[in-house]
């Protein structure tokens, strides 16, 4: 059924008229439930705790079903927006949480980590009204906790195994959704991951106040439920070769090896003790569990913690030390904060937790002590100049003003570049001057017919419903060139 | 999950594995690492590929007890498991034949190095390996170094087994009696910087294969970086092995001390409940 059917349905069309659309677009938006943020900034637990029922079902009854649903328009994979939201209205919750899953993998996750302010909710027609949009990623969440919680997680029908063999380089959102498809289209999927975790930057990147890694494994859980098998501590190109598996006769391969290379600055003290990337801090604190006494990987607590950037990752550094007990926490951005490309939600977090923002400052110098080890840091003062190619304004420096702060640990998150592995070891394959492998827009397919790829590993760093759109896209069409390739 | 099927004690803290490991033993080449974790909340750490045998399919680890990832290693036992490992990691040794090649290693750097002269022999180079270490009893894998090399010379600090001296008097002393077209280094930070100062004065290329503290091995952190030839490299991936009068050595060792009280901390809490659990026993 597409769109405009569901929603000529009779319980569609009654349920629209039983509240008027003006008064829909004056119930106020729902406000999430949070920790309080002087007791969050002592643990590890969500922030977030979600919409009750009755929250969900209120701010349901704002969305105006519209004919035109712009929202989907804003959503990378076309979410059935309307009609999730209308089950919801209507108190059948498992109903919605089943939409969700017509065209999105992972539910749970993107209603928690989208950029939605820029995605869907951007393109409500509440906001032309002058009224706030209406809180889709919230009952997302909603949708898909309220199903994993009932313990009837709906069971996908599986097609008749047809033998063939896939294998899935990555365990990211990519991997996963990648995996999840091919498996219900009866293939015999094997995902080979190069950590000794499942999950990708949902594991090791972000971290459990924002993402609860018990969640990321329900989804593992479920595509083992469905076959999926999972090979940690191998990675595709160093322990196997690609030649090696075809050889070995898997059908195809998906690439969803992600951009795990992180950039630096390249400025003078950037080597020294304490100055680290946050892959390098996330992951010794997320995948290793380092803060943990448990745990024999160390890592810095430091109490004066600069965070250099303004993305998510940067972001969740500078929580991540706070919560580890941080006196200051600082994020130094290039630019204002209104360019700052990290989901609004968690910016308003941070600043709730107390963390300090100096916008307008570029870290020019890290100065250390004799141990090596960092004690000051160098900041440019900036000025926004003319808007750039990206449409932001770019940043200029004002002449000989700088700033000197007293840091003890320093985080650099200034991007991330592709993981190089996979395009160093295949031979034939097509790669952009970043790093990233060419792939055929509509099938994903890259240079080398075998190998179709998607995620942060074809978009250089993006977004996690983003690749996991790829994932499905990829599986669709890798289906279909095996099956008119029989 | 790996098993370990023998284990050779070279000395009381230099312990030999053969773990199986058949897709590493096939794929791996001289120069390449494993990162291996010992329990759940064990830390990730390199080792290098001593060697193969991949009619077994196993690998072979050579490793010396240092702080707490190495000594939990070590306490296991034939039969035990491994739980996670991952490889082979780093770019292979380049191997050619370069005619005359000495092969400097202290320490525990002897092991990584088993490989390497290995495969130098076998493209035809006359290597000549100088083995170096504090004392008699730190001398590893000499015999094996004989058989492979076309000559051994052992130098120890204290003068308690072959020659008197550092690793570098050895270097030196073949330098002075013949040319040299190439000499390798593996061990202690300050050892290959050593060796480095001594060869580049002499203008004899050097490789270094350098063990910078690591935690995933497969570029995704940037831990293991140091700076070569004035730009940052990341030793999993763009090394383990540069050419040695390019590497910023004291940038290095600054580095590697980065988390040294906390390792101390977290051997003696070690030690501690060993005792502890002795104790109670
Ligand atoms: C800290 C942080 C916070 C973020 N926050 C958000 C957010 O709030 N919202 C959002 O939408 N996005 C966010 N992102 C971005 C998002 O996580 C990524 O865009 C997304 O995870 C990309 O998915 P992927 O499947 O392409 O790759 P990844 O998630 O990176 O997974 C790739 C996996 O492949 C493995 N691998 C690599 N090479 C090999 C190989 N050769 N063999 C086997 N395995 C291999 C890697 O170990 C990794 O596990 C964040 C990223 C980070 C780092
Ligand atoms: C590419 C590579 C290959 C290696 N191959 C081998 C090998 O074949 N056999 C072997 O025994 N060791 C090898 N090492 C070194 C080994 O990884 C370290 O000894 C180990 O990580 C120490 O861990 P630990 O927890 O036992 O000691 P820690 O508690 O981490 O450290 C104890 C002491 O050792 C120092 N140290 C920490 N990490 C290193 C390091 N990477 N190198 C040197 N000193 C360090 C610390 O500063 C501290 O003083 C290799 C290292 C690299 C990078
Ligand atoms: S998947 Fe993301 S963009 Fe799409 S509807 Fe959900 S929250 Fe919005
Ligand atoms: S645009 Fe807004 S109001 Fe209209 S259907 Fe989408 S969410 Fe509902
Ligand atoms: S160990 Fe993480 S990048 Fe080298």
């Amino acid at each position: 059924m597409n769109i405009t059917e569901q929603r000529s349905q009779p319980w569609r069309v009654e349920l629209r008229n039983s509240i008027k659309a003006k008064d829909r677009t004056n119930f106020p938006r729902v406000q999430m439930p949070a920790q309080d943020p002087k007791v969050r900034c002592t643990n590890n637990l969500e922030v977030n705790n979600g919409l009750t029922p009755e929250m969900a079902m209120e701010e349901a009854k704002r969305c105006l079903d519209c004919a035109n649903p712009t929202c989907m328009e804003g959503c990378p994979v076309g979410i059935y927006i309307p009609t999730f939201i209308k089950h919801i209205e209507k108190g059948e919750f498992l109903e919605a949480a089943r939409t969700l899953k017509e065209t999105s993998a992972l539910p749970a996750v993107c209603g928690r980590v989208c950029p939605q302010e820029k995605q869907c909710e951007a393109r409500c027609v509440h906001l032309k009204m002058n009224k706030e949009s209406v809180a889709i990623g919230h009952l997302e969440r909603f949708a898909a906790d309220y199903e994993r919680e009932s313990g009837n997680i709906s069971i996908p029908v599986i097609a008749e195994p047809n033998g063939m063999k896939i294998a899935v380089v990555g365990s990211g959102p990519a991997g996963l959704s990648f995996a999840g498809d091919m498996a219900k289209f009866g293939y015999d999927v094997t995902v080979f991951e190069a950590l000794h975790e499942i999950g990708g930057v949902l594991k090791y990147g972000i971290p459990e106040f924002r993402l609860p890694n018990s969640f990321v494994d329900v989804e593992i859980d479920n595509l083992r439920a469905i076959g999926v098998k999972f090979v940690t501590n191998c990675i595709i190109g160093r322990t196997i070769t690609i030649e090696e598996l075809q050889a070995d006769g898997y059908k195809g391969v998906f690439v969803g090896s992600g951009a795990g290379l992180p950039r630096f600055m390249n400025i003078k003290g950037e080597n020294l003790v304490g100055v680290m990337s946050s892959n390098e801090y996330l992951t010794r604190v997320n995948l290793m569990d380092a803060a943990n006494s448990a745990s024999d990987t160390p890592v810095f607590l430091g109490k004066k913690v600069l965070v250099v950037g303004g993305g998510n990752t940067a972001m969740d550094s500078v929580r991540t030390a706070k919560r580890l007990g941080a006196d200051r926490a600082i994020i130094a951005y290039r630019r204002s904060e209104e360019e700052m490309p990290a989901r609004l939600e968690e910016v308003h977090h941070a600043k709730e937790e107390g963390i300090e923002f100096m916008t307008l400052r570029n870290p020019i110098e890290f100065i250390g002590n004799e141990q090596g080890r960092v004690t000051q840091v160098i900041l440019q003062v900036m000025e926004l100049g003319q808007p750039d190619a990206s449409g932001r304004r770019s940043p200029v420096e004002v002449p000989g003003k700088t700033e000197t702060i007293e840091i003890d640990e320093a985080i650099v998150s200034v991007g991330v570049s592709p993981n190089p592995l996979i395009p160093q070891s295949v031979m034939g394959l097509e790669i952009t001057k970043w790093g990233t492998i060419v792939v055929d827009n509509d099938t994903m397919q890259s240079a080398v017919p075998i190998v179709f790829a998607g995620g942060d590993i074809v978009r250089g760093g993006a977004t996690v419903i983003l690749a996991m759109g790829d994932g499905r896209k990829a599986a669709a069409a890798m289906d279909k060139w095996i099956k008119d390739s029989l | 999950m790996n098993k370990i099927i023998r284990k050779v004690h070279f000395s009381e803290n230099v312990i030999m594995f053969e773990v199986e490991a058949p897709l590493i033993a096939k794929s791996r080449k001289a120069g390449h690492f494993v990162m291996v974790k010992v329990g759940e909340k064990g830390e990730r750490i390199p080792l290098t590929i001593a060697g193969a045998d991949l009619q077994k399919g196993t690998i072979t680890l050579v490793i010396q007890r240092m702080g707490v990832s190495s000594t939990k290693l070590c306490n296991l036992n034939e039969g035990d498991f491994i739980t996670d490992m991952v490889g082979p990691l780093g770019k292979a040794t380049h191997i050619e034949n370069f005619g005359t090649v000495v092969c400097a290693c202290g320490g525990v750097g002897t092991a990584p190095m088993l490989p390497i002269v290995d495969a130098l022999k076998k493209a035809g180079n006359k290597v000549i390996t100088v083995l170096a270490a504090r004392t008699k009893d730190l001398i590893i894998l000499e015999e094996q170094m004989q058989e492979l090399s076309d000559e051994v010379i052992v130098m120890t600090d204290d003068g308690s087994y072959g020659v008197k001296g550092l690793v570098t008097n050895g270097v030196e002393s073949v330098i002075n009696r013949e040319k040299v077209d190439l000499c390798v280094t593996i061990g202690p930070a300050i050892m290959m910087k050593f060796v480095s100062l001594l060869t580049k004065k002499y203008e004899v290329p050097t490789l270094a294969s350098l063990n910078t503290i690591m935690v995933d091995g497969t570029g995704m952190c940037g831990a293991c970086r140091v700076t070569v030839g004035g730009k940052t490299k990341f030793v999993c991936v763009d090394g383990p092995e540069f050419d040695a009068h390019q590497v910023d050595f004291d940038e290095m060792l600054m580095r590697l001390g980065g988390y040294k009280d906390m390792e101390r901390e977290d051997m003696e809490k070690m030690k501690c409940a060993s005792e502890n659990l002795e104790v109670r026993n």
